[in-house]
């Protein structure tokens, strides 16, 4: 057993309201600089839709992700071993920003410097790469809240495998539904981008499992952009380097939750360490798609159980760390309740960052011309929410329906009790019967509630001591390393040149 | 007289400037400017013309520079193969190709960061120099091929012995003294072109990614030894 740590996120989408507070809190920190403007690390995107950039999830497009082959090797999809050297000089899967958008401004001048004429002078986009006036054709959140949707909604890579007259519900009038699904980097635990980097530049930090990019070994070889298939690595157009989230590292290192959790009106994000077994992520990558749900938490360890204690200590794990894991909320939505998922686990990335599938309104039938519910039901069953199972199953399970459906059958379990409780216009014995079924106990589903309903930043985010203060421990003797650098030197001082 | 000192300047005194300097600043700028070791590629910005003009001019120039690098190391080897007229045929048009390929390669290169204004913002004065160098250089290679064939085996008899005479300290230009114009050319701009090539773009080619062949697919750091 090789036991290591895992900052990792749940996302709960039943709560997101889709203010984009988090992409801006993001922007601002981070990338609003020139070579960056396009990129957004955190986005939130409309569901069903196309997605930023356009149809990310279509890997028959983008070539992103692992694919297993008959003899049982794991390869990446674009450009692996064999296929980067004829490939490096033109990179054939990579994106171009016309697959993002090409980012502009407004040309404010002229409304100051216009000549006299007969007509108000106007403020024109154009291109902050350029310069040059361009006409925008698309944008981030271009399809915000379904806008556009006989373009971008009916394209959505997840509708495969839908009938017909599901995808028509969808998009019809008074039927239509979406629900949001905010991005990050995933950092996950077998990421694309690092194993198809040619230079070694993209890492995974060994304590907490953030994934980085090394910006002084960045050849700009475009490899990894075209690789992660959450197309969540972006080229630098002005540096020539790639760039990713780097799940605020920063903030997190002094304690901080990184700046879209911080902001995030919904309170819909979680973090927390999560223990595993690296071992064994070769194995559990390779696994059928039906598998991968359970074999991506079969990696993930109890950190309760004293031999997994002991294993993590031996390890080097810090006992804080160890503590944090203990308390992580992201262990209890993921693991113990079972209703946090990974979205698009068939990429084969095991991405650690977990989603809470959307409940979504009754769907209404129609006949004779009027609109009426299917179901007199307080709660109605969860085959008949508006949102098809098989594209929340698209998203979350690998096309499988068991993982989505379970996490929605305890999160319907859960309002029934809290009806029971609060309202009392339900049976105990039918919310009991709920709970039951969905494989819920009361206490169980009281703790749902409370860490759903009525968390606090600390349940939130419970941030492991990162001890970067021992990255020097670790390499030199503290009072060696301060006579011989003194003070403001990260290395040793020469004498000369 | 000032013939034999125009021969000394260009053909002994240029190429030790030039060898030195990219030999100091190339190291120089690894060592001190790491982050600018980058191919700078341009391919987000347009991807479709960037395929017909950077993969032909890739695959051109590394060949031709491959050739030349043979030519100078093993010159007794290449002289050996060309002793059969057919082999000699081979070599000679399939180096022409590589070059017109280079060159081909590299107009559609120059027209595309000319033509597309995003990619003319992201061009320097620098990569116009380069550009400019390049063009005049595989030209006059290619019009060498052209109008002085079998350049395998006469470089191999006369620019190799002088290549090797720089190299071991004691430059002799008699070897070279005699060579048609356009030649002569071709060898200043190839050492004008080492001597500026550690303050270009051209650097990523040092960098290439070889250990990714046999390295293990992911990459862990830890910020210190692991116990």
């Amino acid at each position: 057993m090789n036991i290591r740590s895992q900052v990792s996120m749940v996302f709960h989408l039943d709560k997101c309201i889709g203010c984009h507070t988090c992409s801006i809190a993001c922007k601002n920190v981070w990338t609003d600089r020139k070579g960056a403007e396009y990129m957004w690390w955190n986005n939130v995107e409309t569901k069903p839709g196309t997605g930023y950039p356009t149809k990310w999830e279509d890997q028959d497009k983008y070539k992103g992700g692992w694919e297993t082959n008959g003899n049982g090797k794991l390869n990446i999809k674009s450009t692996g071993r064999a296929k980067i050297i004829p490939n490096i000089f033109h990179n054939p899967h990579m994106p171009s920003m016309d697959d993002y958008y090409e980012p502009w401004t407004y040309d404010y001048q002229n409304l100051f410097n216009a000549k006299e004429g007969a007509d108000q002078p106007t403020a024109e986009p154009i291109s902050l790469i350029d310069g040059q006036k361009i006409d925008v054709q698309a944008g981030p959140n271009w399809d915000d809240d379904l806008g556009g949707s006989p373009i971008y909604a009916e394209n959505d890579p997840n509708l495969k495998g839908l009938t017909e007259q599901q995808r028509m519900q969808l998009s019809s009038v008074e039927r239509l539904v979406f629900f949001y699904l905010p991005r990050i980097c995933n950092h996950c635990l077998n990421p694309c981008c690092v194993a198809s980097c040619p230079s070694g530049a993209i890492y995974k930090r060994g304590e907490d499992g953030i994934v980085l990019i090394d910006q002084q070994r960045c050849r700009a070889w475009r490899s990894c952009v075209a690789a992660c298939p959450y197309k969540k690595t972006y080229f630098n157009w002005f540096t020539g380097k790639s760039e990713k989230c780097i799940l605020c590292y920063p903030r997190l290192e002094t304690g901080q939750a990184p700046a879209c959790f911080h902001s995030c009106v919904g309170r819909i994000r979680y973090l927390g360490v999560l223990l595993y077994d690296a071992d064994r992520l070769e194995e559990v990558a390779k696994l059928p798609d039906d598998q991968l749900v359970e074999g991506q938490r079969s990696l993930i360890l109890n950190p309760h159980d004293p031999a997994v204690i002991a294993a993590a200590k031996k390890a080097g794990i810090s006992d804080g760390v160890i503590d944090s894991a203990q308390k992580s909320p992201v262990y209890r939505f993921v693991m113990e309740w079972k209703i946090a998922l990974p979205p698009h686990v068939e990429y084969r990335t095991l991405p650690m960052l977990f989603y809470v599938p959307p409940m979504s309104p009754v769907q209404a039938s129609k006949s004779d011309d009027t609109i009426h519910h299917d179901t007199e039901d307080l709660f109605h069953d969860i085959d008949s929410a508006r949102v098809p199972m098989k594209f929340l199953a698209n998203l979350f399970g690998a096309g499988h329906e068991g993982q989505v459906r379970y996490a929605l059958a305890k999160q319907k379990a859960v309002r029934w009790h809290r009806r029971a409780e609060t309202v009392g216009d339900v049976s105990r014995e039918l919310a009991d019967r709920m709970l039951q079924e969905a494989n819920c106990t009361r206490e169980e589903a009281e703790a749902i509630y409370k860490l759903t309903a009525l968390c606090t930043f600390e349940d939130r985010f419970v941030i492991p001591p990162m001890h970067r203060e021992q990255a020097i421990e670790m390499m030199k003797e503290p009072h060696e390393h301060r006579e011989e650098a003194g003070f403001g030197f990260v290395g040793g001082l020469r004498r000369g040149l | 007289m000032s013939k034999h000192f125009f021969d000394q300047f260009l053909f002994v005194a240029l190429p030790y400037v030039c060898l030195f300097t990219f030999f100091l600043m190339t190291i120089y700028r690894y060592r001190m400017q790491s982050f600018s070791y980058s191919s700078l590629s341009s391919q987000l910005l347009e991807n479709k013309h960037h395929f017909w003009s950077v993969v032909p001019f890739h695959y051109g120039i590394l060949a031709i520079t491959a050739g030349h690098f043979i030519a100078f190391l093993i010159p007794r080897s290449v002289l050996a193969w060309n002793s059969h007229p057919v082999r000699l045929y081979v070599l000679e048009v399939s180096a022409l190709i590589f070059g017109l390929l280079t060159l081909v390669g590299l107009v559609g290169l120059i027209v595309r960061r000319f033509s597309n204004t995003k990619i003319r913002k992201v061009t320097t004065p620098t990569d116009w120099i380069l550009f400019a160098m390049l063009l005049v250089q595989t030209a006059s290679g290619v019009s060498v091929a052209l109008l002085y064939p079998w350049g395998s085996s006469w470089f191999a008899t006369s620019l190799s012995p002088y290549l090797w005479s720089i190299f071991m300290l004691s430059p002799d230009v008699t070897y070279i003294a005699a060579m048609p114009h356009l030649v002569k050319l071709h060898i200043v701009l190839a050492f004008l072109t080492i001597g500026f090539f550690p303050f270009t773009r051209l650097v990523h080619v040092l960098v290439i990614p070889n250990p990714y062949l046999w390295r293990k697919p992911q990459v862990v750091r830890w910020y210190g030894y692991r116990k």
